[in-house]
């Protein structure tokens, strides 16, 4: 990790000091925010194990990604927004969204349709780097508003490449839109290392649109959480965009249908392993004696309570009426789509019968 | 991976003929080259490429950022500078942010410079639905390439098909979007590499010969009306099954034939009905057999619906009981 990296908490879990980033926590706020990591973990746990038991179609595993998305999302307020792209769980439930919205996406019974209003939380997006525009547009709505609330967009290494990220910097840059680009730099774009993608470090490309970048360590929860409330301040005094590059690590597959052993070698897993965002957390919790065995284990507790729920949820999710296939396609009726519904149903009326 | 059977003849997946078929290209000529997301050492999502970046180097196999405006771009430019890119699409969902170098650069630069340019540029893009997969990578957008003029497109039914079809692409000084029936890549079924040419010469093909109705569709959708064909016979009717194989060109004249004989057709998609490949289809066809029609054509497919979440796509999708109601529909009238 190189120098311009900020990082105020060691892998050792010992806090450093940065000339320009600092964080004032609590005791309380660093087990809150250890908690929501763990959480996390395990619900993106329970994720893999549901899709192996076949009853998800995909999972994406944010393993190793923790205290880069905790981070972020415990610095936005109530009325600022998050624009994710599908890997954003810890995300999802830090701004309050049941994690069982994302799993019915994951289990192909709905495309993850949850209200994206009720917790500022906006849609899955499963085509690269498509939201960063859409990000940047609705910052600049609430700019246009006179809202001071921000936007922050997430997107992966890879989809630094796409021609729609660099376009969403330079729509932000040229109207100073109050958002802020959170790149999760896992290494990875499913089997193309960030190499593949750019050949300058990602922070760096702010640069040539006209605003500041800034790589943090992405498994430093503090810092990470410093850095993001650092550019939403700045988003929100009308002083436009930054690019967040969180350098972490994708510790587990893809999504379960990848096999990542065909492109990396476990040496750099397991170097990254050193470098876990919880045990980190967890070792000056307990060297600050700000957290004993008793919460830990109290938190492992709540994460099976988690699991539970979720995996019993899932289980006893349906499967939507066909109707789901005709709502909806159009805001206002629709003859061809009314037409087609019509048809469809006497066909299955028909089929009934038959039985 | 294959084994061997009679003949020169090797038994095989669809998957496996593409692979065979992409090894073929590289080999036989050195302006061949491969673009793509993760097509090098993983070999491809699917691992269509599997092994070609080792055998041939990342100078021809190229893991390319992930950028498909990006991809097909470079390939117009490489093509432009005399290579023959062939260029890996991950999912059918994936291809549109590169539709406008697509529609507006790759089709139509020949024609603009009066045919001093040709694009020998293949796109290959997995497509179709029924593997349970989460958004954007279950669609069927042929006619969004069809109706533009310019492109040749494709799609194979078969691994023998898939073999020889590839390699008509990739010979072809035209821009070919070559739609590979994802679901069906599993498939198996002979395939003789070592034939100097293909078995079946290229144009619709009658899979199978019927004559109380003609059953037209193309890559996924074969097997569907195959199985649909057969069921239909032990219920009395004899199905003729064309394979049409190109969607651009369309064979109207086996097509014209075969209704000719049968007096009644159904054409069956995944993609969707309105403003479907079957339109234009159903349209030639009464055109010119007008007078030999018995019923009217129907069509099967996709409805005017965006593609579902995989728990719906089967009510979604055109399978056996659509097709067979279709043409129960088709005889009866
Ligand atoms: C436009 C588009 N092209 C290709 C894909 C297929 N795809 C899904 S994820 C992925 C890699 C994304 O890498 P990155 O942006 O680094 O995010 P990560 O998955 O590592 O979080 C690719 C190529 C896609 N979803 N969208």
């Amino acid at each position: 990790m190189s120098d311009d990296t900020v990082r105020l908490l060691t892998p050792e879990g010992v806090r450093v000091e940065h000339p320009e980033y600092a964080l004032d926590a609590t005791p309380e706020e660093l087990r809150s925010l250890y908690r929501d990591m763990a959480l996390a973990r395990r619900f993106d746990a329970e994720g893999v194990t549901l899709q192996r038991q076949g009853e998800l179609g995909l999972w994406p595993s944010l393993l190793g990604q923790e205290a880069a998305q905790v981070g972020s999302v415990r610095a936005l307020r109530d009325d600022d927004h998050a624009f994710p792209s599908y890997r954003e769980h810890a995300v999802a439930m830090g701004r309050g969204l049941d994690p069982l919205a994302l799993m019915r996406l994951f289990r192909g019974v709905d495309n993850g349709d949850w209200d994206p209003e009720e917790h500022h939380f906006h849609l899955y997006t499963l085509v690269i780097g498509s939201q960063t525009l859409h990000a940047t547009g609705y910052a600049m709505g609430l700019a246009k508003k006179g809202a001071e609330s921000a936007v922050v967009g997430y997107f992966g290494d890879g989809a630094t490449a796409q021609g729609d990220v660099s376009e969403a910097f330079n729509f932000a840059a040229v109207y100073g839109a109050p958002v802020v680009f959170f790149c999760q730099n896992n290494q990875w774009a499913i089997s193309e290392s960030n190499e593949r993608q750019s050949r300058v470090p990602l922070y760096r490309r702010a640069q040539g649109f006209g605003f500041p970048g800034v790589r943090v360590d992405g498994n430093d929860v503090l810092a990470t959480l410093a850095v993001t409330r650092r550019a939403l301040e700045r988003a929100r005094q009308g002083e436009g965009p930054t690019l967040i590059e969180a350098f972490t690590y994708r510790m587990g597959a893809h999504t379960t249908s990848d096999d990542p052993t065909r492109y990396r070698d476990t040496a750099e897993v397991e170097s990254w392993r050193a470098k876990d965002p919880l045990l980190r957390l967890e070792r000056l919790l307990r060297a600050e004696g700000s957290a004993d065995d008793a919460f830990f284990a109290e938190t492992e507790a709540a994460g099976e309570v988690l699991a539970t729920r979720v995996r019993t949820a899932v289980r006893a999710l349906s499967v939507p009426g066909t109707d789901h296939l005709f709502d909806h396609v159009y805001a206002e009726s629709h003859a061809l789509v009314d037409e087609e519904r019509a048809a469809f149903d006497v066909y299955q009326a028909s089929f009934v019968q038959e039985v | 991976m294959t084994t061997a059977t009679t003949a020169g003849a090797e038994r095989m997946t669809l998957l496996s003929a593409l692979n065979v078929s992409l090894r073929t290209a590289l080999a036989e000529d050195p302006r061949t080259l491969l673009m793509g997301e993760d097509i090098g050492r993983l070999g491809g999502v699917f691992r269509v490429t599997d092994g070609l970046q080792k055998d041939f180097g990342d100078e021809r196999v190229m893991d390319t950022p992930l950028a498909e405006s990006g991809i097909v771009g470079t390939a117009i430019g490489l093509a432009l500078s005399g290579f023959r890119p062939v260029v890996e699409i991950q999912f059918d969902g994936f291809v549109f942010p590169a539709y406008d170098q697509i529609v507006t650069q790759l089709a139509k630069m020949h024609a603009r410079s009066r045919g001093r340019v040709r694009l020998p540029v293949v796109i290959r893009i997995p497509y179709g639905g029924a593997i349970g997969a989460v958004e954007h990578h279950s669609e069927s957008p042929e006619t969004l390439f069809a109706h533009v003029a310019g492109l040749r497109v494709m799609s194979p039914s078969n691994p023998s098909d898939a073999y020889w079809m590839l390699q008509e692409a990739v010979r072809s000084d035209d821009p070919v979007i070559f739609l590979e029936p994802k679901r069906r890549y599993y498939d198996t079924g002979e395939v003789d590499v070592r034939a100097t040419a293909r078995p079946h010469p290229q144009g619709a093909r009658v899979v199978r010969a019927g004559s109380d109705l003609t059953l037209a569709a193309y890559g996924p959708m074969v097997a569907t009306c195959l199985d649909a064909a057969a069921a239909a016979s032990e219920e009395g009717h004899d199905l003729e099954v064309v394979d049409l194989r190109s969607i651009s060109p369309i064979d109207f004249d086996t097509l014209v034939r075969s209704v000719g004989r049968t007096g009644r057709l159904v054409i069956a998609h995944e993609a969707p009905v309105f403003f479907g490949a079957g339109a234009e289809i159903a349209a030639r066809v009464t055109e010119r057999c007008f007078y030999q029609l018995e019923a009217p054509v129907l069509r099967v497919g996709g409805f005017h619906s965006p593609y579902p979440p995989s728990r719906l796509e089967d009510a979604y999708l055109p399978g056996l009981d659509r097709v067979l109601d279709a043409v129960d529909r088709a005889l009866a009238a």
